[in-house]
């Protein structure tokens, strides 16, 4: 081992472990019961954070000076099974696209914390929040480096677990928590999406590392060891599992709903990281994007019909935190016909100055009142609206585009009616065959749940 | 046979035998639930010990030091081997924690005199490799439910038609094997109908009923122990597995399939958190099938680690759930409780668990579900997909249940619904087995794909008199 790779294993050991400590601290502080005052878990958020974030940045920065653009880190064998060439390794890659996005997650999960602990102050929550907030942190920091598709898979599922838990966050009332689990239903979907594909890959391959199923070359470069003929399968499974991961059409309908949380959360989760994880994923597999013009056809199709919908959707939103998510919708949408494009490194570009702009903008939400009435005040008059021209050919679209963009396109309805009804109501069917079954065998009533759960108070009136 | 060091498995059956007899003495329940405590940790460490033996021999079976049954009946009926080694120490954790956090409320109506010898009768049927004992070990066992059911005055009609059924197609199937030479029609037929018993007894659709009735109808302790040891996925293994050829096990493997879709999908509208376990049970039963039909290595070894995380995540969820239980009543998942206020622990051993069991990332089933899926993808890529649904559906009926629990409103309680420390310390320590098998997974993974190659080895010289005697049927399965 060189001192150059000795050291880049020490400096990924660090940035992995950073936010891993602090999520072990808090997870034995919530399991053992001995309570974390809130000042010392900001001051640890607050350490963590500074190390990583310190840490990152001189990974570039050695990159820069020895030349280096690409650096693979092996942390250890996870599992193996040599004679069946079964491996599972923690493997994490420093190159153009990941560097950027860790330094990213760093910068903004350090300034959401900071403002977090003031935001929570005395807050019920504050520690679920930071528990959460660590699990994130850690799930963006491994699925920013991963290396190889579990590690991915790992990152992937920390980020998606704490998401829907956030978003739960106001827990005492029933609509924070039904979107909650909404958001957590469109995740597991994409999940098994995004691991079939991982799969397929892995046995068409014989590989589950990115740098032989994308070529050894240094990102954006390199090509795909996938054959032809199951690259579209492949494809079309990861821009689905892109696709519910950034809320892009027709997933689109979690991310207001996922504006219920706080909103640190929101400004970390859904406007600035989360909703980027979908197209980071699309950039680190490119080289299988570019191999099929098809491919890059349904990606940039994609793009642009979140984007339509996006920028028709965020006009008509009456509060300020969902015309936000809308807007964050059309530029992601915007990212991801840049991706389709082949332009990458425009689309990182793109992709790290939305977040921090977003981040800003969700942070200041709460007193866009106030910093409303401080311009106002400033000015010394009035802020006077500047009127809409509205074009003479749109006049005849212009209710129905307002209506669909009233109703967000009704998408989850959309969503309702061909696949969560059909289920529910498919295996409620088979529910009533097995009672009426059972009951036949028992010759009355079978169930004795059935008779507990009617004498039940309905007046709870929170189903 | 070889030897090990210490008579681990006699003791570990006769111990509990011993003080269940004597327990009929003992009227005070607290007093009962005392000595079956301590007699069940005694025989945890007692088959822990017989692990680490067995382990240490680096060996396929065994047999325990001063093996008096085979003294007595001249045969060695009580055999450890690479598939069983694991499993009863499994079995012992189940009693032991289900023993010891049995709330004084409900001493009154839980039996420990049956489950001391319910624990007996599993440990002799998982160490035991005669046919006909093992049927017959199954039969007694589900005699204390019949017992249970009647006492507490239940319909046991559902139980006793699928335990009948089940007992007389392994009777018959096993007769037929036993009458016929090994390349005959009546060898397929017993084997068709020895199979068939197996799948009744392990819940497999569409002769699943039994396993939600039990949930409904039986202390929820009882059924926990009755079902979590999956004796019906140990029962193909040791009648079905050794004998049947590849078509049978495919066979098995798609029914297993379809039952753990079906369940992982029924769990999902169920609105009754015991049925929700059952059938989630029910999922996972059928996932380690899944694996242990697929007859590659990375497969069934995935299938046999599957059963070992599934078996302590769901012992885990389980033990949750009746703590949850015994403080607020059966649990609707019509409406909201909001319990997480009330109940933060149990909140959270609930997610974990039940994350765990889905094979959630970091937790002990990650690995295994890994296995199960790269082994499945290899033979059927169709099969890969379907247990990646089954496990993204099974995911979210854990959340959806978590959110009705623990979230929505807020519970009102005037009294304490806080754990009791055995409560809080058995969950402790199956979280501690959680997080420990899913950070080091490596030592679980080596031990049961080396029980997974040699379970195949064993298996390939008798399943290839049927496949050489019979080709077109292996014709038509391909």
């Amino acid at each position: 081992m060189t001192v150059l790779s000795q050291t880049f294993f020490y400096l990924a050991l660090i940035v992995v472990i950073s936010p891993l400590s602090l999520l072990a601290i808090f997870a034995s502080s919530m399991l053992f019961g001995y309570r974390l005052s809130e000042t010392t878990q900001a001051k640890l958020t607050k350490i963590t954070n500074i190390t990583g974030l310190l840490v990152a940045l001189v990974i570039p920065t050695i990159m820069m000076i020895t030349g280096k653009n690409r650096i693979v880190v092996e942390l250890g064998r996870w599992v193996a099974i040599d004679k069946e060439h079964f491996h599972f390794h923690l493997k994490l890659i420093f190159d153009q696209l990941s560097v950027p996005f860790l330094v990213l997650c760093f910068v903004l999960c350090a300034v959401v914390g900071t403002f977090a602990a003031s935001y929570l102050h005395r807050d019920k929550g504050y520690s679920r929040f930071f528990f959460y907030y660590a699990l994130f942190q850690l799930g963006m920091i491994l699925s920013a480096l991963a290396g190889t598709i579990e590690t991915l898979f790992l990152g992937w599922e920390l980020v998606g677990l704490s998401s829907a838990m956030l978003v739960a966050y106001f827990q005492s009332r029933p609509a924070p928590v039904r979107n909650g689990l909404r958001i957590w239903s469109v995740y597991r979907i994409s999940d098994a999406a995004f691991l079939i594909a991982a799969l397929t890959m892995h046995h068409l391959t014989g590989v589950g590392d990115f740098e032989l199923m994308t070529g050894t070359e240094p990102w954006p470069g390199g090509s795909t060891l996938v054959d032809s003929g199951s690259i579209i399968q492949i494809g079309l499974l990861l821009i689905f599992a892109a696709a519910g991961k950034s809320a892009m059409v027709p997933f689109s309908g979690w991310l207001p709903r996922a504006m219920e949380g706080p909103t640190p959360s929101s400004a970390i989760f859904y406007g600035a990281l989360s909703v980027h994880l979908g197209v980071f994923l699309l950039l680190r597999i490119n080289p299988i994007l570019a191999a099929s013009l098809t491919i890059q056809l349904m990606v940039i199709g994609l793009g642009l019909l979140t984007t339509v919908f996006g920028a028709l959707t965020s006009r008509v939103q009456t509060d300020v935190k969902n015309g936000l998510a809308y807007a964050s919708l059309t530029q992601v949408g915007l990212i991801t016909i840049e991706i389709g494009l082949g332009l990458y490194y425009f689309a990182l570009v793109h992709m790290i100055g939305h977040a921090c702009l977003r981040t800003l903008q969700l942070l200041r939400a709460p007193s866009t009142l106030r910093d409303h009435q401080w311009l106002e005040n400033a000015v010394g008059s009035h802020l006077s609206n500047s009127e809409m021209r509205e074009a003479r050919w749109a006049k005849p679209i212009h209710p129905r585009l307002y209506r669909f963009a009233m109703h967000r396109g009704n998408l989850d309805v959309f969503l309702d009616r061909i696949c969560i009804r059909p289920f529910i109501s498919l295996f409620q069917w088979f529910d009533r065959i097995e009672h009426r079954i059972t009951n036949a065998i028992e010759g009355g009533e079978s169930r004795i749940s059935q008779n507990i759960h009617h004498s039940e108070d309905p007046s709870k009136g929170n189903r | 046979m070889p030897e090990l060091h210490f008579p681990w498995i006699e003791a570990a059956i006769i111990i509990p035998l011993i003080v269940s007899l004597s327990l009929w003495r003992v009227t005070d329940s607290h007093r009962q639930k005392i000595i079956t405590s301590i007699t069940s940790c005694i025989v945890l460490l007692l088959c822990t010990g017989e692990w680490i033996d067995f382990a240490r021999l680096n060996i396929y079976e065994a047999h325990d030091h001063w093996d008096l049954t085979s003294w007595i009946l001249n045969r060695e009926i009580l055999v450890v081997d690479a598939l069983s080694a694991p499993l009863l120490p499994l079995a012992a954790l189940l009693y032991t924690a289900i023993i010891a956090t049995t709330l004084r409320t409900k001493t009154v109506r839980f039996s420990f005199r049956s489950a001391l010898l319910s624990l007996s009768t599993l440990l002799a049927t998982l160490s035991c490799r005669d046919a006909w004992m093992v049927i017959l070990l199954l039969t007694l066992s589900s005699l204390p439910i019949l017992h249970e059911l009647s006492i507490r005055k239940r319909s046991n009609r559902i139980f006793l038609i699928h335990t009948i059924l089940s007992i007389l197609c392994m009777i018959f199937g096993q007769l037929f094997i036993d009458l016929s030479a090994d390349s005959s029609r009546t060898h397929i037929i017993g084997g068709s109908l020895l199979t068939i018993g197996c799948l009744i007894r392990a819940g497999i659709f569409p002769m699943h009923c039994w396993i939600t009735d039990l949930c409904e109808k039986s202390a929820f302790g009882t059924a926990i122990l009755f079902l979590l040891p999956m004796t019906g996925a140990y029962a193909i293994m040791r009648l079905v597995f050794p004998i049947a050829p590849s078509y049978a096990l495919q066979a098995i493997a798609i029914l297993s399939l379809l039952s753990s879709i079906y369940a992982a999908a029924m769990s999902a509208v169920q609105v009754d958190i015991r049925r929700l376990f059952a059938y989630m049970f029910l999922s996972h039963s059928s996932l380690v099938l899944v694996g242990l039909e697929l007859t590659t290595p990375i497969g069934l070894a995935g299938g046999l680690l599957v059963w070992l995380s599934a078996g302590i995540a769901l012992l885990g969820f389980a033990l949750a759930l009746r703590s949850i239980e015994a403080r607020t009543g059966r649990l609707s998942l019509q409406f909201f409780h909001g319990l997480q206020d009330q109940i933060p622990f149990l909140a959270g051993m609930f997610l974990i668990t039940g994350l765990a069991a889905i094979g959630f990332p970091g937790t002990i089933g990650f690995i295994g579900m890994e296995m199960l899926l790269e082994g499945a993808v290899a033979i059927y890529p169709t099969v890969g997909v379907i247990v990646a649904i089954t496990a993204a559906i099974n995911g979210i009926s854990i959340m959806r249940a978590y959110f009705l629990l623990f979230t929505g409103v807020n519970h009102p309680s005037t009294g304490s619904l806080a754990c009791k420390p055995t409560e809080r310390i058995a969950i402790l320590l199956i979280l501690l087995l959680i997080i420990g098998g899913g950070l080091w997974p490596q030592l679980g993974v080596h031990s049961r794909y080396l029980s997974a190659k040699e379970l195949i080895q064993h298996r390939a010289p008798l399943s290839e008199n049927v496949t050489r005697s019979h080709p077109e049927l292996t014709t038509v399965s391909k």
